[in-house]
């Protein structure tokens, strides 16, 4: 992709994403001419640029949007919901343009005439209407804006819209002090209105911009490096000179030389440095969309967006935080009447505050909803095993409410506002515990509830303690150590043993002891001083659980340079990174989460950690949703293609014309069932949960009996299946479970899907992927799009196939294969006369930038990631739609 | 399926080590004499510090520090099915592989062999399949049979 388009993109997607939350500020101020004004600009530069750049499909989006919004600035249309729920749909069309944009290097050819015609509508209505009640539209001096006086615009004609709303922009510069709230008698309404203050903030924005400069992400990532192995070096040199002699002739260098490098280091941490307000600029959006869909009255308080932290730690939140504050405004809100039938006002708040502490960042998200009522969770909690009904009564409430962020902590008993809460909690907490960082969550009936979430500033320099076992030094982050706990010789006495196994009461608790050394498989070194006398207990914190390390020795807390585990070392599972002390010696850091699960612990949530640092070796990891049917049979579906989860009251399904559907986000989503002996049985469900499948702006709603989790599983399917809509049956985990072909049931739920499907019998596809799986997903959405389809399981295989017979239009081939990979297939079909014109298409899961190049390299057309069934059958069409004009044969 | 992926690396090694030129660094390891590609190795360095990895596999030493840059140090000689050494130091031919540094800890470095005007043979084929596996070819010189290895699968274990 070229400079140019990169620029674009990078700077188009920061301007977006000041804009969600800047219109629906708008929404609330309809009068300010200011956020108007930079909404509009920000619009008006996507439209400039996508000229220069012959975008045109995106530049027209651009364009309309950019009309209504010129309208609104000149006064003539108002800022009324429906304008804005408008505006905010095209930005959304702006963003999936942008998307494809910025995963092919193409413009992706789709169609958003409907929406621009209903924007260009709009603002001709505003043009029409204030043409017809001119005084309403406030009009500025006219001798004050030389530029506008535009004698060219016809009154209440529509053909001029375009051209009123660039002069709007080409005269903004020059409209001096123009006087918006003057009004003039004539009817001019197309007469560009600028506001004094446009002007002024232009001119401030204009010399911020000056100041910064735009800086690639991976040189800050390298100086980051260096300056991390800058400090190590310092570190060794310090520890040198500490053991010359004090009139030594280095002593002065080297104290500069630290002062010089901790100022560095501090430097460029604040180059990675971004406020969390970043992380928040969607959230506006999103609580405003809530509220309409829910009908709630909800308001989004932010503080302390200007809080700073590391970049990957910022990316690293984004998403479970959204997740938070969906689940406070969804579910912990409640609706205005029961709000107010329990004297509370009826606009809910969801507060989110950020702030420093302690070398941390602490994020609360706290609503002022229902509250999560502790019984309820409790007895949840002991009917799922959790928790023994005999440590109950004993259990701290914030132990109770961890178990919230439970695997598998799910809903089938109706449980007030805990509904829905299960299903991503846990994974919320996965990705929080991933850096490091902790959640809790405390909640009070008819209070609301408060999930603080604490996480490090950086990840590249943590603190850790450094310790010794087995005569080795290792370091543990400081994050996950609760204490630290020192046993005379004659306390030991005091660890007991439940069957061989070491515990010890630390408070009125027992707490599980584990010698490292043997979890490492390490001799330990015999007491060499008196100092081993003692018994040297670490106590970490795992998830909600605690466990003691026992070790030979404890040091120092140092603050090391985090590094990555090399690859040889990956699969090991206890070691989260390596590092290198201040004498120079490299020590492992280890991933206590790992050592819990070696010594049996629970493996729920600790497993991702080990998977973190497998990324890239296990390959065919899938994320599957599991799901209970019927009498409690399980099955499952790759959670790519789950669109949402539902749950709705009975009382809201409706049955029409034989098939039941409920309303839902302003519109009739269909519900189906799922097929076959044993599944359909049972009494309805009140709520009923249901997994939303999506495509292409369409819906349908499988009904479940309950979500049971989401699992990371390598999964193989191992039995096709001939009976409709099973896939085929996987080994997940260590069960035998029904995979759900989802395009069955969308096909079922909504005929019409497939109707209209042009016949593309003559384009021939070959799908190559190893995983049977893949390759029946990947034919089932090409067959149901009206392509002949042929798969092919290994690359081999499909050279075979292609050198009997070479007649066909496209190949659709998985990267990662077996044997012969995808590029290895690829080079070979583009060196063959007979094969070479045949388009090849890449599928993989991940969409590295180092695969994209050498895709292109070896010459495949596109390059898309799995799952975008949609993407693909677009890709598709469009080498069809030339094939056959430049044939000129009718399929 | 192993036995073909094993081939088809090893023909492409083959070619890009051709192409680059050809020099290779040799070194003893139980008295045999080896070769890598010279475009395949960073440095060579005398005996280091290495910290020991518990837990991983036996052919994985450690960990060395390189100027801040951390190595894995793969024991040459238990990758290759030979007896450790029973005295003495290794020294390390370090090679970049990817993102990754790793070192081959050998018994002793020799000079940068250029072999140009030769061509290398297939290991013969009574050779132990491990060995296969791990090799390119051989080049016959005066001073004996230089066998290159084939960096690639040794650092790719199992």
């Amino acid at each position: 992709m070229d400079d140019i388009l990169q620029e674009f993109l990078a700077e188009s997607w920061e301007n977006l994403g000041q804009l969600d939350s800047e219109i629906v500020e708008l929404e609330k101020d309809p009068q300010n001419a200011e956020l108007i004004a930079s909404i509009f600009r920000t619009i008006h530069t996507i439209k400039g640029t996508c000229g220069f750049l012959g975008l045109t499909n995106l530049g027209a989006v651009a364009h309309s949007a950019e009309n209504v919004l010129g309208k609104m600035r000149e006064r003539i249309l108002d800022v009324s919901p429906g304008a804005i729920s408008l505006v905010l749909e095209a930005i959304d069309q702006i963003k999936a343009l942008l998307q494809g944009l910025e995963a092919t290097g193409e413009e992706p050819k789709t169609d958003h005439s409907s929406l621009t015609l209903m924007l260009d509508e709009l603002a001709e209505y505003a043009t029409k209407a204030a043409a017809e009640t001119p005084a309403s539209a406030p009009e500025p001096d006219s001798e004050t804006t030389p530029a506008g006086s535009a004698p060219e615009v016809e009154v209440g004609s529509s053909s001029p819209l375009v051209e009123s709303s660039e002069n709007a922009v080409e005269h903004e510069e020059e409209a001096v002090a123009a006087n918006s709230e003057t009004k003039s008698e004539t009817p001019g309404p197309t007469v560009p209105a600028s506001v004094a203050e446009d002007t002024s903030t232009k001119s401030s924005k204009v010399s911020v911009a000056d100041l910064s400069i735009r800086v690639n992400v991976n040189v800050v990532d390298s100086l980051m490096n260096l300056v991390g192995e800058l400090v190590l070096t310092r570190n060794q040199l310090l520890q040198l000179a500490r053991g010359d002699e004090e009139e030594s002739k280095y002593a002065a260098p080297i104290t500069l030389l630290n002062r010089v490098t901790t100022d560095l280091q501090e430097g460029v941490m604040k180059t990675r440095m971004q406020p969390i307000g970043n992380a928040w600029n969607k959230l506006p959006r999103l609580v405003r969309d809530l509220s309409q869909v829910t009908s709630k009255q909800i308001e989004l308080v932010m503080t302390g967006a200007e809080t700073e932290l590391d970049r990957t730690v910022l990316d690293a939140i984004k998403d479970p935080l959204t997740h938070m504050v969906r689940n406070s405004a969804d579910h912990g809100l409640e609706l205005p009447d029961v709000r107010k039938a329990n004297g509370k006002p009826e606009s809910g708040t969801v507060n989110l505050n950020a702030y420093h502490e302690g070398g941390h960042v602490i994020i609360e998200i706290e609503d002022d909803g229902a509250g999560i009522s502790r019984d309820k969770v409790l007895a949840k909690a002991v009917a799922q095993g959790l928790i023994k009904e005999a440590d109950a009564s004993s259990a701290s409430d914030s132990h109770i409410y961890s178990m919230i962020f439970h695997a598998g902590f799910s809903t089938a008993e109706k449980i007030s506002s805990v509904s829905g809460r299960g299903v991503g909690m846990d994974v919320v907490r996965t990705q929080i515990e991933k850096i490091g960082g902790t959640v809790d969550l405390t909640s009070k009936v008819g209070k609301g509830t408060l999930v603080r979430i604490k996480i490090p500033l950086t990840l590249a320099i943590v603190s850790a303690l450094v310790l010794e076992s087995g005569g080795q030094p290792f370091a543990i982050p400081q994050l996950g150590v609760v204490e630290l706990v020192r046993l005379s010789a004659e306390d030991r006495e005091k660890i007991e043993t439940i069957h061989n196994k070491e515990v010890f009461r630390l408070r009125d608790r027992l707490l599980p002891l584990v010698h490292l050394n043997e979890v490492l498989g390490l001799e330990e070194t015999p007491p060499d001083d008196h100092d081993l006398d003692a018994t040297n207990i670490v106590v970490v914190q795992v998830g909600e659980d605690q466990f003691g390390l026992i070790v030979s020795r404890i040091f120092d807390t140092e603050e090391i340079v985090v590094k990555p585990v090399g690859r040889l070392l990956k699969n090991i599972g206890l070691y989260q990174g390596t590092t290198i002390l201040g004498d120079g010696s490299v020590v492992m850091i280890l991933d206590v989460s790992g050592i819990f699960n070696k010594c049996g612990g629970s493996a729920a949530h600790s497993q991702s950690t080990s998977e973190e640092t497998n990324t890239g070796a296990n390959r065919d990891t899938i994320s599957m949703l599991l799901f209970n049917v019927g009498e409690n049979q399980t099955m499952a579906v790759p959670l790519a293609l789950v669109a949402r989860l539902e749950e709705f009251p009975q009382e809201s399904i409706e049955t029409n014309g034989g098939h039941q559907v409920v309303q839902y986000r302003e519109d009739l989503l269909p519900l189906v069932s799922v097929e076959g002996a044993g599944y359909g049985s049972g009494e309805p469900l009140d709520p009923q949960p249901v997994i939303v499948f999506s495509d292409n702006n369409r819906s349908m709603g499988l009904m479940v009996n309950e979500i049971k989790d989401i699992i990371d599983e390598q999964f193989v399917i191992r039995m096709q299946s001939d009976r409709s809509g099973i896939l085929g049956t996987a080994i997940i985990g260590k069960n035998a479970i029904d995979v759900i072909d989802t395009q069955y049931y969308v096909t079922r739920s909504t005929p019409n899907w497939f109707e209209d499907v042009e016949d593309k019998k003559t384009f021939r596809v070959l799908v190559v992927d190893d995983s049977m799986f893949f390759r029946q997903l990947v034919a089932t959405a090409l067959e149901s799009e009206g392509y002949s389809v042929m798969t092919s399981d290994s690359c081999v295989n499909a050279i075979e196939l292609l050198q009997r017979d070479s007649q066909f239009h496209a190949v659709v081939t998985d990267i990662d294969l077996p044997e012969m990979n995808g590029f290895e297939l690829c080079e070979w079909l583009k060196e063959q006369d007979n094969t070479k014109n045949i388009k090849a298409i890449a599928l993989t899961s991940s969409s590295s930038s180092i695969n994209q190049s050498r895709a292109t390299e070896v010459g495949f057309d596109q390059f898309l990631v799995k799952f975008n069934s949609h993407e693909l059958v677009s890709c598709l069409d469009e080498y069809f739609a030339r094939i056959e004009h430049e044939t000129g044969v009718k399929a | 399926m192993s036995t073909t992926k094993a081939k088809l690396d090893s023909s492409s090694g083959m070619e890009s080590q051709l192409d680059y030129s050809s020099q290779y660094v040799s070194f003893r390891v139980d008295g045999q004499l080896l070769g890598v590609p010279v475009n395949m190795v960073q440095e060579v360095l005398t005996e280091q510090v290495i910290s020991p990895t518990p837990l991983a596999r036996a052919e994985i030493k450690g960990l060395l520090n390189l100027r801040g840059q951390i190595v894995t140090a793969v024991n040459l000689r238990k990758r290759l099915g030979l007896p450790d050494l029973e005295e003495g130091d290794s020294m390390n031919v370090v090679t970049r592989m990817g993102e990754e540094s790793f070192s081959l800890l050998v018994d002793e470095v020799g000079d940068v062999i250029n072999v140009s005007g030769r061509s290398m043979e297939p290991v013969p084929r009574t050779l132990d399949q491990h060995w296969r596996s791990v090799t390119i070819g051989v080049f016959q010189l005066e001073e004996g049979l230089f066998v290159i290895l084939d960096v690639e699968t040794i650092l790719n274990f199992d």
